[in-house]
This record gives C-alpha cells, sequence and structure tokens, in this order.
C-alpha cells in the first residue's frame, strides 16, 4: 500500500539502484601498492586489520580504477574479512565505483550553496557539450558526470572535484574551456585548492 | 578580535613546521607536559571550550568521562568529516595551519591518556590529507611526535585516515564504525564514546576546530581565553558564510560578533544590490533566522535562544530570489542520499519528503501534502537512532513555518511566483 494516494508504491519506488559488482580480472596489488598496502596497516592495532579496509580499497580503484569482485575477494583475504563484508563497505560509500569509469570523473556539487550560485547549470552545460547525464561516461571514455553532495568548499561555489583534484568558482560558461584543457593538459589544467593559491604556497 | 587561528593563513609557507615554530609552535605542547594529565583536563574545563563540531559539548568535560579505569588503551578521533552543507572552515585550518590541529591532538592524547590520534579526514579533502601528512612527517622528525616526545616519556602517534564519501560518517559513533572499517552507522547510544569507543576502548571524538584552540588554551591561559567571548562562549570562533554574499569565505571572529557583522560586514552584504530573505545560521541542518533577527550576538547562547542553532557555525544567506520550496527540496536531495539506511523512519520518511517536495516544487502538489510534510516529519524527529532524523525534517519544517504562502502560491498557480533569477547567477566572486 501507498502511503500517499497519488504516489506509486511499485519497483521504482525502492531507490537502492543496487547491482552486483562484475567479477573482473583475477586481482593482486603492484609491488608498489602493496608495500604501501603494508605500511598502511601498521597504523591499526594487529588484531584490527580490518580498519584498513578504505584505503586497501582506494589502492584497488587506483591500481584498476574501479572495484571488482576479485579485488573484493583479494582485499578480503588480506584484512581477514569476508567478501560480503568488503562489498557492504563498497557498497555503502560513494567514492567507490563498482563500474569502469572515464579517464576524469567530474564530481559537480549540487548541494544549496553550490546551487544557489549555478551549479545546475555547470551540470547543464557539461550535458550538453559531452552528449550524456549524470552518471553516464561519455562515448570516447575520456569523462563521467556524476553530481556529489556539499563538497565541504562553499565559500567558493559551484565547486567541481576532477579525480582527486579541485576547480573551484567553475562557471557555466567555462565548461567548454575546462573539459578542453582536461584533455590536452590532464589534470594541470585545474584551478585547485584557492586558499593555496592565495597563499603563495609552495606545495 | 584578532584572528588568533586563521592568523597566517594567507601567508605564503604558513603550514611549514619551521614557520609554525617561528610562531609559538608548540608552546603549548611543551606548557602541557610539564603539568599532569588532571592539571591539563583542569584548565581546558576552566576555559569553558565548547565543542565546535555541532553539539557546543564542553570539552574538558568530554575529556573528563573518558574512562581512566578501563585496562583498555585510549584514543583520540579527531572529526575532520566536514560535511554539513555550508561548512568549510575546518578545510581551510587544516589546509593552511595544520601543525596547529596536530599540536590538539598531541595535547588532546596527554589529557586523556592516549598514545593515539586517528583524524578521519573525509575523503573529498585529498589535497587536504597531503598537507596534514607531510605536517605529521615534520613533526615525527623533529621529535614532536613519537616515541618519547620532547624527552617527556610521552608517546604519541598521529595518523590520517580517509573516509570515502559519507556525511553520516561524521556522526561521532558512525565514525568510529567508519574508522573500524564498517559502514557509516551509528551505534546505540549509551554506551558513550568515552566509555566505549573505538575498538570498544575509551575514546574522545573531538572536532578539528576544538583541538585546534587546546594549544592556546595551553599557551595564554584559561581566563584569556573564556574572556575572548561572552559568558560560556569563550574563545576564538570560526564563521563560514556562504551563499548570496559578496565576500563569501571563513571568517574569525569573538562570539561578540553578531550575525549582522559577519553578514554585512564581513562577508559584505547581499550581493548584487537585493535583499536579504533568511539566513540558516549553523549549516543546512538548523532553523533559519529572519532579517528582522541579524542583531543576534553569533554565540551558541543566543543563536539557540532566538530559535536556531550555531551548529557548525555555517551562515548561508539567502536572498530575495531564492525560491524556498526549491531550497527545501534541494536540502531533502541532500538528506535522503545521505540517510545512512539504520533506521526506517529516516530511511523511508526521507524519500518520502523528498518525493512530495519536488512534487509540490514541480507545481503538481495538492494543499493536503503540505499536512503530509509535516506528519511525516514528525513521524521521523526524535524517533530515529542518531540525530540525523531530527536535521533532516529541519529544512522542511523552518521553511513551512516561515514561507508557508510559497509553498501554498506552488500549489495553487502550478509554479513557482518567485523570479528565475538565482538560475542565471553568476558564481559570487569568479575570476
Ligand atoms: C549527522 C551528523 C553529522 C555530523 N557531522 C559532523 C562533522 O562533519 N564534523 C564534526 O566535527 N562533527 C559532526 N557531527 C557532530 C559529531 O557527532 C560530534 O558531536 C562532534 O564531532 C564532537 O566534537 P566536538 O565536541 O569537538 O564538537 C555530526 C553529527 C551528526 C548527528
Ligand atoms: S537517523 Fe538516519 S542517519 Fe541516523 S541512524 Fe537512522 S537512518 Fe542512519
Ligand atoms: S554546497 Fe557545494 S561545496 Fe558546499
Amino acid at each position: 500500500m501507498s502511503f500517499h494516494p497519488e504516489m506509486a508504491y511499485d519497483a521504482t519506488f525502492h531507490k537502492s539502484a543496487r547491482t552486483l559488482a562484475e567479477p573482473g580480472e583475477p586481482f593482486v596489488y603492484t609491488a608498489e601498492h602493496r608495500a604501501r598496502f603494508d605500511e598502511i596497516v601498521t597504523r591499526y592495532p594487529a588484531d584490527r586489520k580490518r580498519s584498513a579496509v578504505l584505503p586497501a580499497l582506494y589502492l584497488v580503484q587506483h591500481q584498476q580504477g574501479y572495484v571488482t569482485a576479485n579485488a573484493m575477494r583479494y582485499v578480503a583475504g588480506l584484512l581477514e574479512m569476508t567478501p560480503a563484508d568488503v562489498e557492504d563497505v563498497v557498497s555503502y560509500y560513494t567514492m567507490f565505483y563498482t563500474k569502469p569509469v572515464g579517464r576524469f570523473v567530474l564530481s559537480v556539487c549540487r548541494t544549496l550553496s553550490c546551487a544557489l550560485n549555478g551549479a545546475e547549470r555547470v551540470t547543464e552545460e557539461i550535458c550538453g557539450a559531452l552528449g550524456i547525464r549524470p552518471g553516464e561516461t561519455d562515448a570516447s571514455g575520456t569523462f563521467t558526470l556524476i553530481e556529489v553532495e556539499c563538497l565541504g568548499a562553499c565559500d567558493r561555489a559551484p565547486v567541481v572535484m576532477v579525480n582527486d583534484g579541485w576547480q573551484e568558482r567553475q562557471r557555466p560558461e567555462d565548461v567548454g574551456r575546462l573539459l578542453d584543457d582536461l584533455r590536452t593538459r590532464g589534470e594541470a589544467a585545474l584551478t585547485g585548492c584557492v586558499h593555496v593559491i592565495e597563499g603563495g604556497a609552495t606545495s | 578580535m584578532e584572528p588568533l587561528l586563521t592568523r597566517h593563513v594567507r601567508e605564503p609557507n604558513c603550514f611549514t613546521l619551521e614557520f609554525y615554530l617561528r610562531h609559538d609552535g608548540y608552546e603549548g605542547l611543551k606548557k602541557a607536559l610539564a603539568q599532569t594529565p588532571e592539571q591539563v583536563i583542569d584548565l581546558v574545563k576552566a576555559s569553558g571550550l565548547r565543542g565546535r563540531g555541532g553539539a557546543g559539548f564542553p570539552t574538558g568535560m568530554k575529556w573528563q568521562f573518558v574512562d581512566k579505569k578501563s585496562p583498555n588503551p585510549r584514543y583520540i578521533a579527531c572529526n575532520a568529516d566536514e560535511s554539513e552543507p555550508g561548512t568549510f572552515k575546518d578545510h581551510l585550518l587544516m589546509e593552511r595551519n595544520p601543525h596547529l590541529l596536530i599540536e590538539g591532538c598531541a595535547i588532546g592524547c596527554y589529557a586523556i591518556g592516549a598514545k593515539v590520534a586517528y583524524i578521519y579526514i573525509r575523503g573529498e579533502f585529498f589535497h587536504v590529507q597531503h598537507v596534514l601528512e607531510r605536517a605529521i612527517d615534520e613533526a615525527y622528525a623533529a621529535g614532536l611526535l613519537g616515541k618519547n616526545v620532547l624527552g617527556s616519556g610521552f608517546d604519541c602517534d598521529v595518523y590520517v585516515h580517509r573516509g570515502a564519501g559519507a556525511y553520516e560518517a561524521g556522526e561521532e559513533t558512525a565514525l568510529l564504525e567508519s574508522l573500524e572499517g564498517k559502514r557509516a552507522q551509528p551505534r546505540n547510544k549509551p554506551t558513550f564514546p568515552a566509555v566505549v569507543g573505538l575498538y570498544n576502548c575509551p575514546t574522545a571524538v573531538n572536532n578539528v576546530e576544538t583541538l585546534a584552540n587546546v594549544p592556546l588554551i595551553l599557551r595564554h591561559g584559561a581566563e584569556w581565553f573564556a574572556a575572548l567571548g561572552p559568558e560560556k562562549n569563550g574563545g576564538p570562533k570560526l564563521y563560514c558564510v556562504s551563499g548570496h554574499v559578496k565576500r563569501p569565505g571563513v571568517y574569525e571572529a569573538s562570539m561578540k560578533t553578531t550575525l549582522r557583522q559577519l553578514i554585512e560586514g564581513d562577508a559584505g552584504g547581499v550581493a548584487d544590490g537585493r535583499t536579504l530573505k533568511a539566513v540558516i545560521p549553523g549549516g543546512s541542518s538548523v532553523p533559519m533566522l529572519l532579517p528582522d533577527q541579524l542583531d543576534t550576538e553569533a554565540s551558541f547562547d543566543a543563536v539557540q535562544k532566538a530559535g536556531s542553532l550555531l551548529g557548525s557555525a555555517g551562515l548561508i544567506v539567502l536572498d530575495d530570489t531564492t525560491c524556498m520550496v526549491w531550497l527545501a527540496e534541494n536540502l531533502l536531495h541532500f538528506y535522503r542520499h545521505e540517510s545512512c539506511g539504520k533506521c526506517t523512519p529516516c530511511r523511508e520518511g526521507t524519500d518520502w519528503l523528498h518525493k512530495i517536495l519536488r512534487k509540490i516544487e514541480r507545481g503538481d502538489g495538492q494543499m493536503r501534502d503540505l499536512d503530509l510534510l509535516a506528519s511525516i516529519s514528525g513521524n521521523i524527529a526524535g524517533k530515529t537512532l542518531c540525530a540525523f532524523g531530527d536535521a533532516a525534517v529541519t529544512p522542511v519544517l523552518t521553511t513551512l513555518k516561515h514561507f508557508r504562502h510559497e509553498y501554498e502560491a506552488h500549489i495553487r498557480d502550478g509554479r513557482c511566483t518567485l523570479p528565475a533569477e538565482w538560475r542565471a547567477r553568476q558564481p559570487v566572486g569568479a575570476h
């Protein structure tokens, strides 16, 4: 029964869009990632290895772009967890991808302060320029667009994250230039964090 | 008031140890190590420092509650999840003054008898994490962290732990679950983290800005700190001003300041010569205040007395082009997305609220939907496992209370009656 007569209570009602991760290729860390993992695990008590699951999954994602079922199994083995426990974690946090994504993931903040400053139009421009909708990857596999919630930089609205980098005060009319610059110069094209620029940091 | 936490944040290399040491850096830690841990806690108590993460709970008291009789190790978990919409102060602090936080973590560990502090930072702050980790490396190399800190016999490790995108990870028990490698879903309270926290050990969960204030108390004393603000609201405070203002940003002030001073003075007032419609003073989870309340003192107690909460001190300023139905829909999209799903009223209710708001905003609403909004909100507030439920219904209830006529206009006319100018608005301060 619906809680409201005008609203359908059918299969489309439920918000879960859960799909099983694809198995993918057999997975092992590269030597470099394994060394990094071994260092990270030492930060937690020896009987609490599971604490390292988020960093371990970030390493997976760094290595192959997204998290496959085989990678989850591998991480589970390293951390003495069950694969189901790892999947539980992967499916909860929004920053892990279970499907291939483009070379650049554009995460446009859509929450209030950014929305008050035109974030919706930034998204529209990106959609128009790439011919995709939020959640999709363009035909060339270069860009994935997602809408995200407040990124904690509302004074520099609208904010767009590009992979782990930042693009702040992104005007809708400059979207075309951003996409072109990313294609040619990669992440070096980003404005980065305005605090750093204003402070004349050398980082 | 002279800025204390953010005095140097615009200067080159202000995040380096060398710079920090030239400006009284780690003097607070030295003073702490010369006292007993109990004396440090008493000092923090006497300063009246209240938590800057949202609830404003006295920090000294929180540290005193940490179970000292337990045979288990103790921990500090620093809450650097900063995900409350409209809040970006910890971001600035960690990026430009990381050693202040590290010093605060070390003093906190000493005070409660912990040897390890984990800084739980939201996954999106990757560039901030780099700055913090480099600062931590510098501190280790200088003997300010690690074994036998400054020859005192006190051992202290500080680690950064990166989250992965979950607002709810900012709730203190959900943060501990996430640190333990699980979903960020809260635990039943009681028991409180001070007794059963990280790995079932006594733990103090403190916000970044809270810990950053501790070195100042050690350096200058409790009375000095308390005298900076009104009674029971001592110390410097960081305010985040965003939305429709000329100069959005982080402003540091005494809590004696007023909302008017922050919005019209520091942030330059409402942009484009428009007029103020309302302000959300403490991040998206608190009720709105109206223009005639701008002279309210920006302290925990005064904002509460005015009918809202200071929360995370994220002031979201709204001008007269803001459609309040659209605003509620925007924020409920956030809460619906971020609900951790552990309890039914919040998981289902936020989805319902969002669907109804979207319907009204699109012009398909009916008058009885307004009662439905109120009744669903009433079935969420106070009936959930964590404070998220109360937070999620606030945007609905506060807009219904002050701007019911806008909802009615949407329903009656089938469209928004306000100009659509907010849509065409340029980013503030764009290059
Ligand atoms: C849904 C929810 C989200 C929260 N998010 C944060 C956050 O991002 N950062 C933070 O410091 N506190 C957050 N809090 C408050 C914490 O639960 C906790 O009160 C705080 O970290 C305690 O630190 P303090 O005493 O130093 O303020 C949140 C609380 C709730 C209920
Ligand atoms: S109130 Fe919401 S966020 Fe909090 S535990 Fe319940 S479902 Fe999770
Ligand atoms: S609303 Fe976009 S960063 Fe906060």
